[in-house]
């Protein structure tokens, strides 16, 4: 670690894995009530359970890019952070407010939370994955701004690099673009529509800066390749994924009440957005061979090739199987979606944030550059495990949606959404031993946290050449 | 990549695609402005229908069915439950005769204990729901 501020990322790691595990343990029960209706039912019902899961699953992510943005911003710019204290303290804000709201959902009957946090003076709850209280969304908003204040002075202060100035660019967006959540007009038609600005827009626009950016950071550092090179890459990345993925957009404009050139906008637009993904595959693999040293650190290195792939599977691949307008118009809202959303957000999302700790955790911890062999071993182990069970996730879900679509949608006698459902409950079934799994997975890459603390670190591995 | 296509030619590209395709953007959002009146059923949408969906909101709704095939994927479709289950009466009906403990064995909505002016709210929003021009989406009646 270069600069003592950078230590603040740590907390922010550290509730980032803590909420994951929630998160998962969530995504548990509610795929154990798509086999067992009433495994839990009435305490916890499922929009409660599932509501927990998308949440957890966002504010974990934020925390894990905050984390990564107070790790990396110093060592671009140079300089320590312009206030650490009050990274700490948004990060109690933002734990405390992220309990709180969490502690709501499952404690208090939802039309009662929204009765006690006064929704009906600026009602914007109840919309998917926005579900949190108006107040709790007021409080996001205080802890994005602070964030940014802190990280933008930084950059702005200190040396101004690509990836730092991509950075920001991304957590900005990010903000602007979480203010279009208090927009919710009683006409559905623009609610839909405005409630994507903040959804797609984040997933399929900023937030791939942020991923792109923290991938040219760990590069830079794992592989030692100019970062000339590397910048150049990250630029032509963003610069396919906007250009791709604003327009692209218009695939959630096909049925919503939108004019019907949106399926032709959205269909071409958003099947172009495999581009910067593969992109970004073609890219992390390039690095890594020519990379000038060998990095102590293997896990890291693992994580960043595996975000580059699995990014381009579930976001590119599953992403283009149903965007297409035709298409979509058999597969939209089935398990297609669900099945799509999973690898996608592991892929990209999970996967980026994992890379950063993997990367930053062992210098956090008082390491030179990586934790010992014993600890890389179990962390790659959790990575293969997770992947691969989030694999499975991703093929029954998909399997479970191309029955649903089929007997439900094309056949030429349709059935009833709950008799498909019965039809398909083996493939739920295998959901949920697959997210067992991935569970197993996630116990072993906390364990990897506490295993050969007391051994040395892992030194690089020295080849014949270095080319 | 070679070494004939620099940074700042990429870092141009980035710039003036992003702006270019924000504006397109825009301009299509325009457009969706103008061309809304005829397609999203405008002329329906009461203070019941609003009320409505304030209700559809605040029991979070969507955190099990899909409204326009967005939302969760545990229970049915809703864009056009006022035509499957047969108007107003229907939709009240099912919702008013939930159990408070489920169906065993089964997957079940809560019991919500809605007023009569609640569920007709709730009709309501979901009448002016299924009249919306969505592009003739969902393929037929079971959503």
């Amino acid at each position: 670690m270069q600069y003592k501020s950078q230590a603040v990322a740590k907390p922010y790691f550290i509730a980032a894995i803590g909420l994951f595990v929630g998160q998962i343990l969530f995504g548990l029960i509610i795929g154990m009530q798509y086999v067992v209706g009433d495994f839990l039912f009435p305490e916890i019902p499922f929009n409660v359970a599932r509501m927990v899961h998308t949440n957890l699953l966002i504010v974990w992510l934020l925390f894990g890019f905050m984390g990564a943005a107070y790790y990396l911003v110093p060592e671009e710019s140079e300089r320590e952070l312009v206030s650490p204290g009050l990274a700490i303290l948004m990060f109690w804000v933002f734990l405390i407010a992220g309990a709180l709201t969490v502690l709501g959902y499952l404690l208090v009957p939802y039309s009662g939370l929204a009765e006690m946090t006064g929704n009906s003076v600026l009602p914007t709850m109840g919309r998917e994955f926005l579900e949190q209280p108006t107040i709790t969304k007021a409080g996001i908003v205080v802890v994005a701004l602070a964030f940014l204040y802190n990280v933008g002075l930084t950059i702005l202060k200190g040396r101004k690099t690509v990836v730092s100035l991509v950075l920001l660019i991304g957590l900005a967006g990010l903000a602007v673009l979480f203010l279009f959540s208090f927009y919710n007009p009683d006409n559905l038609a623009k609610d839909k529509f405005y409630w994507w600005w903040v959804v797609h827009l984040w997933v399929e626009g900023v937030w791939e800066l942020i991923l792109g950016s923290i991938l040219a950071f760990v590069l830079i550092k794992t592989t030692g390749v100019d970062r000339e090179v590397i910048e150049k890459w990250l630029y032509v990345i963003i610069a396919m994924t906007l250009i791709t993925g604003i327009i692209g957009t218009g695939h959630h404009y096909y049925w919503i009440g939108t004019p019907d050139y949106w399926q032709w906008w959205g269909s071409i637009f958003s099947a172009l957005e495999p581009i910067p993904f593969f992109m970004m595959t073609v890219f992390a693999f390039n690095m890594v061979n020519r990379r000038r040293r060998n990095h102590p650190n293997k896990a890291a290195v693992l994580w960043a090739l595996g975000t580059a792939v699995m990014a381009f599977l579930g976001a590119g691949v599953w992403g283009f199987l149903h965007t297409l307008a035709p298409v979509n118009y058999y597969t939209h809202g089935s398990q297609i979606t669900a099945a799509h959303g999973h690898m996608a957000f592991y892929g990209a999302y999970v996967m980026i944030v994992l890379t950063m700790i993997s990367y930053a955790m062992p210098m956090l911890r008082g390491r030179s550059a990586a934790n010992s062999e014993a600890s890389q071993v179990l962390e790659m182990w959790s990575f293969w495990l997770m992947t691969v069970s989030m694999v499975f996730i991703t093929l029954f879900l998909t399997g479970a949606g191309i029955l649903q679509t089929y007997l439900q949608r094309y056949s030429s006698d349709p059935l009833p959404f709950m008799v498909v459902q019965e039809k398909i409950s083996l493939f739920y079934w295998m959901r949920e031993v697959a997210g067992l799994m991935f569970l197993i997975g996630l116990v072993v890459y906390v364990a990897s946290f506490f295993v050969g603390s007391r051994q040395p670190e892992a030194t690089a591995v020295v080849e014949g050449s270095a080319a | 990549m070679s070494q004939a296509f620099t940074k700042a030619m990429a870092r141009n590209i980035f710039y003036g695609g992003s702006v270019f395709f924000m504006l397109l953007f825009l301009a299509l959002t325009f457009d969706t402005h103008t061309a809304w009146p005829q397609r999203d059923n405008h002329e329906n949408l009461t203070e019941q229908v609003a009320h409505g969906k304030r209700l559809w909101e605040e029991n979070n709704c969507i955190g099990c069915h899909t409204l326009l095939g967005e939302g969760a994927y545990f229970a049915p479709e809703l864009g056009n439950a006022f035509k499957r289950l047969g108007g107003a009466d229907g939709i009240k009906g099912f919702i008013a005769s939930r159990p408070k403990d489920g169906i065993p064995g089964r997957r079940s909505m809560p019991q919500f204990n809605f007023s009569e002016d609640d569920l007709n709210a709730i009709a309501a929003f979901l009448k002016y729901v299924s009249e919306m021009n969505t592009a003739s989406w969902p393929p037929n009646i079971q959503g």
